[in-house]
């Protein structure tokens, strides 16, 4: 009798109100496997973890442990179940020894019970040698760095007697030798049994690290395939799996990326958007090899016109958002040239970016974009005081016109400019933020995932909105991770990667391109 | 039509307790001791308006008590020396602008938490007058008492001097664009700092305010009475926050006025009158009011979870 596998998904189906984060997923997690999960921003990975975790329950399909049916699964009974879950960021206590926090996850939480605490060192120092860590248990966990973290993680979850381990993108922050110890303890798990699910967006990492790998696309699984690795596995040594193919000569493992991709991007752009009709005019924002240390933009050169709409696609973490907040004076530039309309620019504040005509309406706008508590009105006007109200005493005539201008122009839906942010749907919100930066007047538009959250009726009307300010002469920077909405909008793309603009791609690109680039991978 | 329920639900407060006062104890209603009773809350009120920008601010200063008994001491020796009132009182408001400016410094300049900076403010100003001053008094001489007026001129100066900055700096708020800012900053700092203001300016500038005003507000002290005591502030703090609070401005900052800081504040102040004039032994003052205090705070606990 075959036996069952570790993790089996079947159908699985999670709504969060009306969006539907997954749509039916099948997975399957064997012993003694790394199964990769692969797929764009947004596409359920996250959600699928949950839903394994425990921490959200599914609405619809079965989870099944070692062949058993598993319902109402809640964080604690998935601990139980032996499934633990590595994330980027490991969620110890800092200011506790690793001894202390690898007893707080195994000793049972009962308040009473008296502390052994050579035991608990001992068993500590146990588990980190079985992982080959060289982490004393003595050490607070403050003192670690990031990748020490993540393995006194590993040894909680070792120590839980884990038979599932879920790591969540463990590699963002880690530098190429402490990526080598990681994948080194990843393959100790696998050959003592252990079935990883292993999240990454590097390509790379599946090839050198991965048995198998699915791949998720809006919230469906469309595939899995088995890795062939070009490598080989120079650190596994005999844990390898015999089963593992040998490495095959030549490009089976370029075909494979490739395929991987276009798993990833099939689908086709079902939403109509706007046609660009405005022929660009002179150049309004112009970037010459910029960078800036703190928030790692590297040598970006770049132009963007009047009348044009350039998007920036890349995965999360390729510094888009920080070339914005470069281009905002947020987290002003060290290296290189901006140039607006010509003519050299400093921008060290948001005070500089506005006076220079530079609008940015940020990415997160429940946090940044709109004042909740603030009645629309308010928000609308909080960013041309000087100009609305040039004696800077506030003339609530001109405001009130001011806001139902907008509320018109951009078909707000709300009771009126007094009612607070907070009452509007996401889209709404998105277009009071909007027209707050309007209202300033710029020459150039920055826009941060500006559908993010947003339904799809509200969806299109931002679509036609930035292509009609595009029409009136703004230049806008558009960043999506909303691959077809990128290449739908965009009359040129620029895909970024690590800090670096990649690639410059035409608008209309094949998203397979787009999403090559963005993985760093030649086409 | 809420928007305003807050602070009309203090004024009822009040209200109830002034028409409570007139069928109870009429006696309550004689002009001068009413007078003298907004004499002694004038300097209170001006404290409190800054501290309702504070607070609107999303921050704290529990400083102002020893502040406001550094510069009484400093304003009462100048005086003492001879200075004409004049001079003192601009010296006195800018000494209290400074001390404000070095809250105002660390808070926005080294972003330190405000609760933990002006506690240190606080214990500092307070033991250094102390060891500088051993606890001595300042005569101050008779040309000082009232600005040189008649007492009852002096105490209408005073109750004129608070209203007019009550006033002035209640439509400020509304009307004028910085009074805007600090609402947008004490809601969310990172969204006013995307939007183009800049939080750490408006937050050094209402730490500047309240010193500025805690100034005013001891040479308001001073004159009162022929000796300036070295404790005269001691307890302000409390009082001022705990009328604000009352009043409706949300500690989390972002929220209320300064009308329903005024609101609150008479409505404590009226506690002990009344309680004289109601003959209830006095000692029940502080749990009225604190009592006053935990109603205000547990409704807007309320309101805030219903609006969630």
């Amino acid at each position: 009798m075959p036996a069952a596998p570790l993790l089996e998904l079947r159908r699985l189906v999670k709504n969060y109100g009306g969006v539907r984060a997954l749509r039916g997923v099948d997975f399957e997690l064997r012993a003694g496997e790394v199964h990769a999960l692969l797929g764009e921003n947004g596409a359920g990975k996250s959600t699928l973890i949950k839903t394994v975790t425990g921490a959200h329950e599914p609405t619809a399909g079965t989870i099944a442990i070692a062949g058993q049916p598993v319902t109402g699964l809640t964080p604690k009974r998935a601990h139980e179940l032996g499934i633990a879950c590595i994330y980027q960021q490991p969620a110890l206590f800092p200011d506790l020894t690793v001894a202390e926090n690898i007893a707080l996850r195994l000793e049972p939480a009962t308040a009473s019970r008296r502390v052994d605490w050579r035991s608990r060192r001992e068993r500590a120092a146990q588990l980190l040698a079985r992982i080959g860590a060289a982490i004393s248990p003595d050490s607070e966990v403050r003192s670690l760095s990031m990748p020490e973290q993540q393995l006194v993680e590993i040894a909680c979850a070792l120590g839980a007697g884990a038979r599932i381990v879920i790591m969540d993108e463990p590699t963002a922050s880690l530098t190429q030798k402490e990526q080598h110890l990681l994948f080194a303890v990843v393959r100790d798990l696998r050959k003592s049994g252990v079935g990883v699910i292993y999240i990454s967006h590097r390509l790379e990492e599946i090839f050198d690290l991965a048995d198998r790998v699915t791949v998720l696309r809006d919230g469906e699984s469309v595939g899995t395939r088995q890795v062939r690795s070009s490598r080989g596995d120079e650190a596994g040594g005999p844990g390898l799996l015999t089963a593992r193919p040998e490495p095959a000569e030549g490009s089976a493992a370029t075909l494979t990326e490739a395929e991987l991709i276009r798993l990833m991007v099939g689908r086709e752009v079902a939403q109509i958007y706007p046609p660009s009709e405005s022929a660009p005019g002179e150049v309004v924002l112009a970037l010459r090899n910029v960078g800036c240390a703190a928030s790692g933009v590297r040598d970006v050169t770049l132009d963007v016109r009047a009348g044009e709409v350039v998007g920036l696609a890349g995965l999360v973490g390729a510094g888009r958002t920080e070339l914005a907040r470069v281009l905002f004076g947020l987290t002003p530039a060290d290296a290189g040239e901006i140039s607006l309309r010509g003519a050299p620019v400093t921008l060290h504040s948001p005070q500089d970016a506005v006076a220079h005509g530079i609008a940015y309406v940020p990415e997160d706008r429940r946090r940044h974009g709109v004042v909740l508590d603030l009645p629309i009105a308010h928000n609308m006007t909080m960013a041309v005081h000087r100009r609305l109200f040039p004696d800077r005493w506030l003339r609530f005539g001109a405001e009130q016109a001011l806001a139902l201008d907008f509320i018109r122009d951009l078909a707000v839906k709300c009771a009126g400019p007094d009612a607070p942010g907070g009452s509007l749907s996401g889209g709404n919100q998105q277009k009071v933020s909007l027209a707050r930066w309007l209202a300033t007047k710029p020459k150039l538009l920055i826009l941060d995932e500006p559908t993010q959250g947003v339904d799809v009726g509200a969806k299109s009307e931002i679509h036609r909105i930035v292509r009609r300010l595009a029409k009136d002469g703004l230049a806008v920077l558009l960043i999506s991770s909303d691959l077809p909405e990128v290449i739908g909008m965009s009359d040129r793309i620029g895909v970024m990667r690590g800090g670096r603009l990649q690639a410059m791609l035409p608008g209309k690109s094949d998203p397979h391109d787009v999403m090559s680039a963005a993985l760093g991978q030649g086409t | 039509m809420n928007r305003y329920f807050r602070e009309l639900s203090v004024v009822g407060a009040l209200g109830a307790v002034l028409i409570a006062m007139a069928v109870f104890a009429p006696a309550f209603y004689q002009p001068q001791p009413l007078l003298s009773l907004l004499t002694r809350e004038a300097p209170t009120l001006v404290v409190a308006c800054g501290m309702a920008l504070v607070i609107i601010c999303r921050q704290i200063d529990i400083s102002v008590g020893s502040m406001f008994s550094v510069v009484s001491v400093c304003a009462g020796l100048l005086a003492a020396r001879g200075w004409p009132l004049l001079l003192v009182l601009p010296v006195a408001m800018l000494l209290g602008a400074l001390l404000g400016a070095f809250n105002g410094f660390l808070v926005a300049g080294l972003r330190l938490p405000s609760i933990v900076v002006t506690l240190a403010t606080m214990v500092a100003l307070r033991q250094g007058l102390n060891m500088v001053r051993q606890g001595e008094f300042v005569n101050m001489p008779d040309a000082v008492q009232w600005f040189g007026l008649s007492q009852s001129a002096g105490q209408w100066l005073m109750v004129a001097i608070a209203l007019a900055l009550l006033v002035a700096l209640g439509l400020a708020m509304r009307h004028v664009a910085a009074g805007r800012f600090v609402y947008a900053v004490g809601t969310d700092a990172e969204a006013a700092r995307l939007a183009g203001i800049q939080p750490q300016l408006v937050t050094f500038l209402v730490f500047v305010f309240i010193g500025a005003f805690t100034g005013l507000a001891a040479m308001m002290n001073i004159v009162q009475s022929p000796q300036v005591q070295p404790l005269s502030g001691m307890g302000l703090e409390l009082k001022v926050i705990a009328a604000v609070v009352v009043g409706g401005v949300a500690i989390s900052g972002g929220r209320g006025n300064l009308w329903g800081a005024f609101a609150g504040l008479l409505l404590l102040a009226c506690v002990a009158p009344a309680l004289t004039h109601l003959h209830i032994e006095a000692y029940w003052e502080k749990a009225i009011q604190g009592g006053i205090i935990l109603l205000a705070v547990v409704a807007d606990g309320v309101r805030s979870r219903k609006q969630n």
